[in-house]
């Protein structure tokens, strides 16, 4: 793990260097302030984050993460630095964490902008600290599974349009859809499954202010699990 | 330093590789020399841990590719052939991640820079964005990242494909300026770039080894076969029996023109018949004004062997 640090530092500069970060940014924080001077910044209204966070935030988050991750590795493939970099002394996974903590560290950026929201908030009523803790708590968890999801799906293509494509799919699948469908299909073994893997429901208790451990084990192993696919994912290109 | 033992690489069912097996001395450049497609970046693909082999053994520095991947990169400093680079990052920037990543502190990348900068006359580039070097300036880069970690051994695949005439030169001099302290491998489909850098070379064709030697060595190969010419005053019929009662000469071509006879005579491989020529041309009162072998070129050779190659295959 000793070359993590050098790729953190690498992805970091690679999204500030170049105009992705900035546009990304500005995407997120006006859906952000749109989402905010609708539904939470109104007179009479609760001093919270709450109603952004349950409705707003996961849908803005499936589309503009995956616009972070998508050329992770992908750009890699499709300039040929892909070969530079695994002919140095590094292992895959540390390329995958590395890359990883780089995009989780540019979206605490995005999440430090977002803390303006509930300072407006603080000077018409009172914040509630240890909600807010508990909203960025979730938010971090979602953020890391989101990103781990589009970092795989950049694994897989050495053009970056598929990469965001398949991600937004799967995540819109995983956060909106799953819920529904468990509704529609016949009790059993794929309602269960549904009902787990939705990200949405698992997300909800973070915003209310519960700290559930099932919910957070959920987090941890599927971003791990999607972390794993993206290392055995390079090494079986290795082969090809 | 470099150990291949039947090595064969195949991308479903072509076969990219077949069955090849050299060995690299430590100091001095050697030459991957064939045609496009031999099989030349797939064996430094090999070498550099990029991809694994279908079949066979390879080792850099006493550590197999393969089991000990992560300490044959630590030794080898590698310049791919399209020179990859992160655009959007400074030279500087660059060559300090990739410093990093092969173990050295910040301290030791300063230094290294300073080194590989000077080596590669990089110059004032060295603060310019990546995005807005030219070919040949990016190729120098390219360069200066494959020896930051001073490795032991050096893979340069088409080192100087791109590059202006001047650019090219100045190239071939630090290659073999490189050669003096590192063990140099470098590929081309040019002869003359081969010719004029390495002290050995080895030519591969359709994937398999055709010919291996040192430059002098391989000329020695088409010496032997070359045909000897000589031009000479006398009548023609006569000069043409005389010359092929010779030993060793296989066939004899005449031509008269203006009273000066040309011969052109192919020997059995291995003799050499001039002597005898002079011999005769001295013994009969001929006058002769010229005596040589022509043809002795590696250019010839090269294109012989591989396409002798290609039609050996054919059929």
């Amino acid at each position: 793990m000793r070359n993590v640090p050098t790729m953190i530092q690498r992805e970091v500069g690679a999204y500030f260097l170049s105009p992705i970060a900035y546009i990304v940014m500005a995407i997120f924080l006006l859906a952000c302030g749109l989402a905010f001077g609708l539904g939470t910044f109104v007179p009479g209204g609760e001093a919270s984050l709450r109603p952004m966070l349950g409705q707003w935030i996961v849908l803005i988050l499936v589309f503009v993460l995956p616009m972070l991750t998508m050329r992770l590795l992908s750009e890699e493939f499709r300039t040929g630095t892909i070969e530079t970099l695994m002919t140095a002394p590094i292992t895959e996974t540390e390329i995958v964490i590395g890359k990883f903590l780089g995009v989780l560290a540019v979206y605490g950026v995005l999440l430090l902008a977002m803390l303006i929201y509930p300072v407006i908030l603080a000077s018409y009523g009172n914040v509630d600290g240890a909600l807010l803790l508990c909203n960025y708590i979730g938010l971090i968890l979602l953020g890391a599974l989101y990103i781990s999801v589009g970092l795989f799906f950049s694994a897989c293509s050495k053009h970056q349009i598929i990469a965001v494509l398949l991600s937004f799919a799967l995540l819109a699948l995983m956060t909106f859809a799953a819920q529904g469908l468990a509704q529609v299909v016949p009790a059993g073994w794929s309602r269960v499954f549904l009902q787990h893997i939705s990200i949405a429901s698992h997300f909800q208790d973070f915003v209310r202010g519960l700290i559930d451990l099932n919910h957070v084990v959920f987090f941890l192993t599927t971003t791990a699990l999607f972390l794993y696919l993206t290392v055995k994912r390079l090494e079986v290109r290795r082969w090809q | 330093m470099i150990r291949v033992r039947n090595l064969t690489k195949r991308y479903g069912s072509f076969v990219a590789v077949d069955d090849i097996s050299f060995d690299v001395e430590e100091g001095g450049v050697v030459g991957l020399l064939g045609p496009n497609g031999a099989g030349k970046t797939t064996t430094m693909r090999v070498l550099t841990c990029y991809h694994p082999a279908s079949s066979g053994t390879a080792s850099v520095a006493g550590f197999d590719v393969f089991k000990d991947s992560l300490e044959v990169r630590r030794r080898i400093g590698y310049l791919p052939e399209s020179t990859p680079l992160y655009p959007e990052m400074r030279v500087r920037e660059y060559l300090m991640f990739r410093g990093k990543l092969r173990g050295l502190s910040r301290a030791e990348c300063v230094d290294a820079i300073k080194r590989v900068a000077d080596r590669c006359w990089l110059g004032e580039f060295i603060n310019r964005p990546i995005a807005q070097l030219s070919k040949g300036m990016k190729q120098r880069v390219g360069l200066a990242d494959a020896l930051i970690h001073d490795p032991d051994v050096l893979i340069l695949d088409e080192p100087t494909i791109g590059l202006d005439p001047k650019q090219i030169r100045e190239t071939r001099n630090l290659i073999k300026e490189l050669g003096a302290h590192h063990t140099v491998m470098l590929s081309s489909h040019i002869l003359h770039e081969v010719e004029q850098t390495c002290n050995r070379t080895i030519i591969i064709a359709d994937g398999k080894i055709v010919a291996m030697g040192s430059p002098d060595e391989l000329l020695e190969q088409v010496v032997s076969q070359a045909r000897v010419v000589a031009e000479l005053k006398g009548p023609e019929p006569e000069i043409a029996q005389g010359v092929r009662t010779i030993a060793g000469v296989q066939d004899v071509q005449t031509h008269a023109d203006n009273g000066w006879v040309r011969v052109s005579i192919q020997p059995v491989s291995d003799a050499d018949v001039r002597e005898e020529v002079f011999k005769l041309t001295s013994s009969k009162g001929w006058p002769l004004r010229e005596l040589h072998r022509a043809g002795a070129t590696l250019e010839d050779f090269f294109v012989k062997v591989t396409t002798e190659h290609a039609r050996t295959t054919e059929n």
